[in-house]
């Protein structure tokens, strides 16, 4: 099967379980496993090549200027952790299908799943490093939503906050790491970076790529100093537990050490940084698990103690180091998802975790005892199982290395190591199934059915026969050692064999196995000074950070943002005009190449206005009314100016901007004071004022030294013009640039806008329905009120210019593509003919008229905007590629139809729904509830033969 | 004196007579006293700038611009309803 099914096969199945939901468990299990398993299947069709030796690969470009494309490859490595994730996910889903109570919704569990597990088969799949970053962090995201499935436990919540934050952390260390890999490189395809060894160890920027993606590796595969998330997400569903982290997303860490080994590893800092991070990884989980009292939480950190052992391995950087390593990564996910899943069982069956709690259950559960005992053996490194063989080749591995040159450090550590994990072993079976029965489990507990143990005794059968029998396991481990180490180095002649003679190593297991009795022996009394000991708890330390973290990101927030648009305004504009100084005092600048231009009377008359109003609205901005006055003259000034520098279209725009605005503040300023308070100290107005002209004085000295002088480079307007019939088959630059050239900003905006109007819409209507509404309903209007509310004069005026504007706004639509015009200025037109008739009639009676609601509208353009962009898929284009083609229908001339002006309705109906949805929300909060709502267009109507006084508001009611 | 000249000439005077009466309002705006005499003066000086815009669009010979003047025409009103309403009754859609 291609490998691109493989990767996709979980993905696209993910949909399935959520829509299986509904015909019960068995089916909703069933079809994960179903999928789960021909994505096994598939992978097991590729066995032969990969055992043959052949690299399986698939490759579609992506994006291949960036170098990130769509490659796979399958090798030895690839093969071995996608059997693992696949293999225990078949037997994880089997198990979960059990371990699931009735209340929990079990498609939305199996869901994560398969996203978990395509995630993980695509980064051990991935050739592209890009590709596999993608992959990597989908393995975070997913691995969140599993860790919080219990939404309703806070420890799960906490738990996946903090594995999202550590891993998400490493994620953007590694990220980095891997794009100066592949800069090195010269390539980020895997298949290109492995080649180049040498010429990676020698850039200098080995040691910071190394350094980040290790951080990457370390924060998932919870390296000290980062492995105190892996416990906290044992929050999680045992399912979980066992599949995540103890068999396949904490160890994605060790398969990128593994799958980068040839390149990155046999430098001094690699075996210093790994080695020790591993070592101590493996001492310190060892000792902490012998100490926990939580099943699950001592098992989290056995396999923090484990992943340290297989990270010091491949630190050693010899051959003989990866080849026990990948044993033991075989070996650790076999014992320890079936110890995770046995003790899902415990849990489920004795409704406790606790250990201080059990004790006896050897008799109330053999088959677990069963199970969870050769498990833990097997961890414990006790012969003829298979964790004894490969702990065995780690001591004889440490024996050979040496740190900071003391020759007994790593031995000795790794001994002591060994020793503990004996220990917590022993505790793990002893302190749960031995001793004696007693009376107080919280629950009667009992072997389960057969679909929850089935899964842990296959796992523990193969522990016995890769024990037994190892000879079977090493053509496959040798294979995968292979594929590790590349051309680096040579796969070690050795075998894995039970009995080695009397060598150091086995000195050193027997102590470790003699040692870990004795621990048990001794364990009351050790229990007791560690716990009478202060020992630094990660959780809370964790929190101080992020909320350390939390409170200086409050106070930058709080000075920068603080929600007046005064001190947006500040902040701006004083970095920009010290920006601009800086350049204008290091820079130069060139002598002026264009002459001033003369400027007639009129010209100046305007200017002066210009100039007039906007100092008057600066003197007179408390009046908040006769402000609003002084912005019509300055927007009608500025549309007058736009045409006198033959800008119409922008005129066009600016005026239709213009009334709306008005409109929109009116609205706003019934609800406001009319007059703005004096809030600023003298001296802040005086610092205020001072940025202000500081800042308009800069703008217009660019602006005027802008204008004297030609364009340094070409400007873009250049590209514009030459391409905007040619490429986009109009004359109107400013629209081909809106609809075609920058149509997908257009689209974001579009969508933009849209989302802003809703936002309104959301906010009076919660307005409307919380304790507001009562006084916005009674509110006491704060002028007297004079005049009818609906005279007859505007309703006539209003009707007869509306079909008028409409037709103005149908033109300038259609013709937008060539002259001034275009989808938003006839959306502006088209939405004042509309408001003109909610002004004239009221609020109730346009309403009434109403036949499609604006959300709708808003969302029928981004959509019509949106097939516009997708339909050129259809014909291999990139999104929204415009085309366009001249037709004839007699008996009209020849005209031109754009895919472009279908684009560009969606612009239309966006921006009237926005602006409608806007306005409407207003006026719907100024509903009053002692008016009552007219029927009738206008209030005084002769041909009407109802009697005046029945009429609504009458103006005897107006006060 | 050729049409053409003749032409500049009546442009440039209906221009400057234009441009005084944007002034004039300016000055009547300011002057107030109330609010409609300022909602006054703003619609006066939206009809001089459709004058404005048409006698540009003569001055320069663009047809577009005539379409600025007619939009400007045909929703220049409406602020000025909304402005009146607003003094009037408050609320302007109700």
């Amino acid at each position: 099967m291609s490998l691109f099914f493989i990767v996709a096969l979980p993905f696209l199945g993910a949909l399935l379980p959520g829509v299986m939901n509904a015909a019960g468990r068995a089916a909703c299990a069933g079809v994960t496993f179903v999928v789960t398993l021909m994505a096994f299947v598939g992978l097991l069709t590729n066995l032969p090549a990969v055992l043959a030796g052949q690299v399986v690969t698939a490759r579609i470009d992506w994006m291949p200027q960036l170098g990130l494309n769509f490659t796979l490859m399958l090798d030895g490595l690839g093969f071995f952790f996608a059997f693992l994730i696949l293999g225990i996910g078949l037997l994880i889903i089997a198990y979960g299908r059990h371990y699931l109570s009735r209340n929990d919704n079990m498609g939305e569990f199996f869901t994560y799943l398969l996203l978990f597990q395509g995630a993980m088969v695509g980064i051990v799949l991935s050739d592209n490093i890009l590709l596999l970053l993608v992959f990597w962090e989908l393995t975070s995201l997913s691995s969140f939503l599993l860790i919080g499935y219990w939404k309703h436990l806070p420890e799960g919540r906490q738990g996946a906050r903090m594995a999202l934050a550590v891993t998400g952390m490493g994620g953007l260390a590694m990220i980095g790491g891997l794009m100066m890999l592949g800069q090195i490189a010269g390539s980020y395809e895997l298949s290109v970076i492995l080649q180049n060894r040498e010429a990676i160890q020698a850039d200098p920027l080995y040691t910071p790529a190394l350094l980040l993606i290790l951080l990457g590796c370390f924060t998932k595969s919870a390296q000290f100093p980062f492995h105190f998330w892996l416990p906290h997400a044992m929050a999680a569903p045992t399912p979980v537990s066992a599949y995540l982290h103890s068999a396949t997303m904490v160890k994605a860490g060790i398969f990128l050490m593994a799958r980068l080994w040839p390149v990155l590893s046999g430098t001094p800092e690699w075996f210093v940084i790994v080695t020790t991070a591993g070592l101590v990884t493996m001492v310190l989980g060892a000792v902490i698990a012998l100490f926990k009292h939580d099943l699950k939480a001592l098992l989290a950190f056995s396999t923090v103690s484990h992943l340290g052992l297989i990270t010091m391995l491949l630190g050693t950087g010899t051959a003989f180091g990866v080849f026990a390593a990948v044993f033991h990564i075989l070996n650790h996910a076999t014992f320890k998802a079936a110890l995770f899943m046995s003790a899902g069982i415990v849990d489920h069956e004795a409704k406790t975790r606790d250990i201080r709690q059990l004790g006896g259950l050897r008799h109330l559960m053999p088959v677990t005892f069963v199970i969870a005992t050769i498990a833990a053996l097997s961890m414990a490194g006790i012969p003829l199982l298979n964790g004894f063989l490969s702990k065995e080749m780690m001591l004889e591995a440490t024996t050979k290395t040496v740190l900071f040159d003391i020759w007994w450090l790593v031995p000795a550590l790794a001994t002591f190591g060994s020793l503990m994990s004996a220990a917590y072993c022993f505790r793990f079976i002893g302190h749960t199934f031995l001793g004696p029965r007693r009376d107080d489990y919280p629950a009667q507990p009992h072997d389960p059915n057969p679909g929850m143990w089935m899964p842990p005794a296959i796992l523990v059968v193969l522990v016995i026969v890769i024990g037994i029998a190892p000879a079977l396991a090493e053509p496959f481990v040798k294979l995968v050692t292979n594929a590790v180490l590349g051309t680096a180095a040579e796969v070690p002649d050795k075998h894995i064999k039970i009995w080695h003679g009397l060598i150091p190593a086995l000195y050193m297991s027997i102590v470790a196995i003699i040692g870990g009795l004795f621990v048990m022996a001794v364990f009351k009394p050790l229990l007791r000074f560690w716990e009478s000991r202060a020992r630094p708890e990660a959780k809370p330390m964790f929190e101080g950070f992020v909320e350390g973290i939390a409170v200086i990101a409050r106070f930058v927030t709080h000075r920068l943002h603080n929600g007046a648009f005064t001190r947006y305004a500040m902040i701006g504009f004083v970095t920009i005009v010290a920006a601009g100084y800086h350049a204008w005092v290091t820079g130069t600048v060139g002598d002026a190449t264009r002459a001033m231009q003369q400027v007639g009377p009129v010209p100046i008359a305007g200017w002066a206005m210009l100039v007039a109003a906007t100092c008057g609205l600066v003197i007179l901005h408390r009046n908040r009314f006769l402000a609003l006055m002084m912005i019509g003259i300055v927007g009608l000034m500025v549309s007058v100016g736009f045409v006198y520098f033959s800008a119409p279209d922008l005129a066009m725009t600016q005026f239709t901007v213009e009334v709306v605005t008005i409109i929109l503040l009116l609205l706003a300023l019934n609800f406001l004071p009319k007059g703005t308070p004096i809030e600023s100290t003298p001296l802040r107005r005086v610092r205020d004022a001072s940025v202000a002209i500081i800042g308009g004085l800069a703008t217009f000295a660019l602006a005027f030294h802008y204008m004297l002088r030609d364009a340094v480079t070409t400007p873009i307007s250049e590209f514009h013009l030459a391409n905007s019939y040619k490429g986009g088959g109009g004359t109107n630059v400013v629209n081909v640039i809106l609809v075609d050239f920058r149509g997908f900003d257009t689209y974001g905006e579009i969508i933009v806008l849209g989302i802003a109007a809703l936002l309104i819409y959301a906010l009076t209507e919660t307005l409307l329905d919380g304790p507001v509404r009562r006084k916005l309903l009674n509110r006491v209007p704060d002028q007297p009120r004079a005049g009818d509310m609906h005279p007859m004069m505007m309703v006539v005026l209003t009707r007869v210019t509306m079909p008028v504007v409409l037709l103005v706004g149908f033109y300038i639509f259609l013709r937008g593509h060539n002259e001034p015009g275009g989808g938003f200025i006839s959306g502006l037109i088209v939405s004042i003919a509309v408001v003109m008739q909610y002004m004239a009639s009221g609020f109730h009676w346009a309403s009434d008229r109403l036949r499609y609601p604006y959300h709708g509208v808003i969302g029928a353009g981004v959509l019509i905007a949106g097939l516009t962009g997708i339909g050129s898929w259809f014909v291999t284009k990139p999104f929204l590629t415009s085309d366009f083609t001249y037709v004839r229908i007699p008996p009209f001339n020849e005209f031109e139809l754009a895919t472009a002006a279908l684009f560009d309705l969606g612009v239309f109906l966006a921006v009237v729904g926005a602006v409608m949805l806007s306005l409407e929300s207003f006026s719907r909060l100024a509903r009053r509830a002692n008016v009552e709502d007219s029927e009738y267009p206008m209030d005084i109507d002769p041909s009407r033969d109802d009697p005046p006084d029945a009429r609504a508001d009458a103006p005897t009611g107006g006060g | 004196m050729s049409p053409d000249e003749f032409l500049s000439i009546a442009v440039i005077i209906a221009m400057i007579t234009l441009a005084t009466g944007q002034v004039l309002s300016m000055i009547r705006f300011v002057i107030g006293p109330t609010s409609s005499d300022r909602i006054l003066a703003l619609d006066t000086m939206v009809i001089n700038a459709i004058g404005l815009v048409i006698v540009l669009g003569i001055h320069q010979g663009v047809k577009v611009y005539f379409e600025v003047a007619l939009l400007i025409a045909m929703l220049g009103f409406v602020s000025t309803v909304a402005l009146a309403r607003f003094i009037l009754r408050g609320d302007i859609i109700e």
